[in-house]
């Protein structure tokens, strides 16, 4: 199991019933390392509310290109993307940048 | 309310490979997607705030004791450039009166929202705040507009009207220069758009920092021409700026949408190309074009109104007979515009009538009810 702080940023908090912020505890069978891969598989699972909403956050299995995504303020892509393995603490944000400006 | 993004609390240990390319001595939190450098937090601050300073300097945007009007929306762009642009003023003097000018489309739901987010703006930057509505200058906010024209046309309307609304807003506040948040992302959109619609005229001018009509008193600029929209989101991230991120509860423009779509996924295989595609933009050089014929002596013009002119001489930097706005036409395209509308409002008003109020927010909501 691990803990986290979850955060959909730049409107993308529509999908997940308008709440910014998740503190959670992610625990999947059979895991002991969680990676943010199934990070995001999980929030797919548990937090989207409409299934239509999927393709907003994800464009083939992975973040859809214009999300940032944050791991403890790092660009994910200097972490290893989904293959970072989460810690107790870490904050994992997702901020759209595709809207006006 | 603004709620800044939580901080991470944890403590890393850094390897040497993670270490900011410029400083060395922080860990690296970002990849510059202009050329592919690590750096970190502070680094990522200083060259960010230094590549629009060289942008001003080189391009001689600003004069010393000028007046300008930021185009502030509560959005990403406009808030990280009111910021920026006070922060530069003050380090590198320039010398400049910085206004923040919003326009209040009157869209309930979306507008509402976004000028609080200015209003607070104002509140942290301590900059003045003028705002111009649509209702004041047109006699029409754009839930009326829509009511009475479709939702399909909004962005028709609101893009004609808003252009003029900045430049009157300007003027209101005897200001000559407007400064906008157009990003390199919005940039190299355009020019794609352009291109796509075969619009070479416009493309041409597209790419320009600095733009004025002749017979204009207003002109603008886009500091922001060369930041990737990328960098512009992670620096109010880092600095915890407080901006409003929803998307217009009208119908938003299907063409830009798909052309944005196709930016963003070529930027992940290839995060230079928005820089590239600005620069084929600016390096394109129309043929020059053939100098009109002069019409026959006979050749007369018909109005949109039916009335006929004498003479034909087309002056750049005609004016509109009704508003007195810039336009290459008799009549301006707003005033074109509202023609069409004011045939089509409603001769007979219901007392405190409110359906138009908030008609896009509505009919969103009722597009999601599900049984």
């Amino acid at each position: 199991m691990v803990r986290v702080i979850i955060e959909f940023l730049g409107g993308l908090d529509v999908i997940v019933k308008k709440q910014r912020q998740y503190k959670v505890d992610v625990q999947l069978d059979g895991k002991d390392e969680i990676n943010v891969g199934d990070l995001i598989q999980w929030i797919v699972d548990n937090l989207i509310e409409h299934e239509g909403d999927v393709n907003v956050f994800l464009e083939n299995d992975s973040i859809r290109p214009g999300i940032l995504t944050l791991i403890n303020d790092t660009d994910w892509e200097l972490e290893g993307e989904k293959e970072y393995v989460l810690e107790d603490g870490d904050v994992v944000s997702f901020t759209s940048t595709l809207h006006g400006g | 309310m603004f709620t800044p993004p939580t901080d991470p609390k944890k403590s890393v240990k850094v390897k040497v490979s993670q270490l900011c390319e410029l400083c060395h001595a922080r860990k690296a939190v970002m990849k510059r997607p202009k050329n592919l450098q690590r750096i970190c937090k502070e680094c990522f601050f200083s060259v960010f705030e230094t590549e629009i300073h060289n942008t001003i300097v080189s391009n001689n945007l600003f004069h010393r004791g000028e007046r300008i009007a930021v185009g502030a929306s509560g959005g990403k762009d406009s808030t990280v450039l009111a910021y920026v642009l006070k922060l530069l003023n003050d380090r590198h003097d320039y010398g400049v009166e910085i206004v923040l000018l919003s326009i209040d489309e009157g869209i309930v739901g979306y507008r509402d929202d976004s000028l609080a987010t200015v209003k607070r703006n104002q509140v942290q930057y301590d900059l003045p705040l003028e705002i111009v509505s649509y209702k004041d200058l047109y006699n029409w906010t754009m839930d009326e507009i829509v009511a009475c024209a479709g939702i399909r046309n909004s962005c028709t309307y609101c893009g004609v009207f808003r252009r003029q609304a900045l430049d009157r807003g300007a003027a209101k506040l005897g200001i000559k220069h407007v400064v906008t948040g157009h990003n390199a992302d919005d940039m190299a959109e355009t020019v794609l758009m352009n291109i796509l619609r075969g619009d070479v005229a416009r493309l041409e001018k597209s790419t320009s920092i600095l733009t004025q009509s002749s017979g204009s008193p207003i002109k603008r600029s886009k500091p922001f021409k060369y930041s990737y929209q990328k960098e512009i989101v992670l620096y109010a991230h880092y600095k915890k700026l407080d901006y409003f991120s929803t998307e217009c509860s009208y119908a938003p423009e299907a063409f830009r949408g798909t052309a944005r779509e196709l930016m963003k996924n070529l930027e992940a295989i290839r995060p230079s190309c928005i820089i590239d595609i600005i620069h084929s933009g600016e390096s394109l050089k129309l043929k020059p074009k053939r100098a009109k014929k002069a019409p026959p002596p006979s050749h007369m013009e018909i109005r949109p109104d039916g009335s006929v002119s004498l003479q034909n001489e087309f002056i750049d930097g005609n004016r509109c007979e009704r508003c007195g706005y810039l336009s290459s036409n008799k009549i301006c395209k707003a005033c074109m515009l509202l023609e069409g509308l004011e045939q089509n409002r409603a001769k007979i008003q219901l007392e405190k009538d409110s359906t138009t109020e908030g008609a896009a927010k509505l009919s969103r909501t009722l597009e999601k009810l599900q049984f």
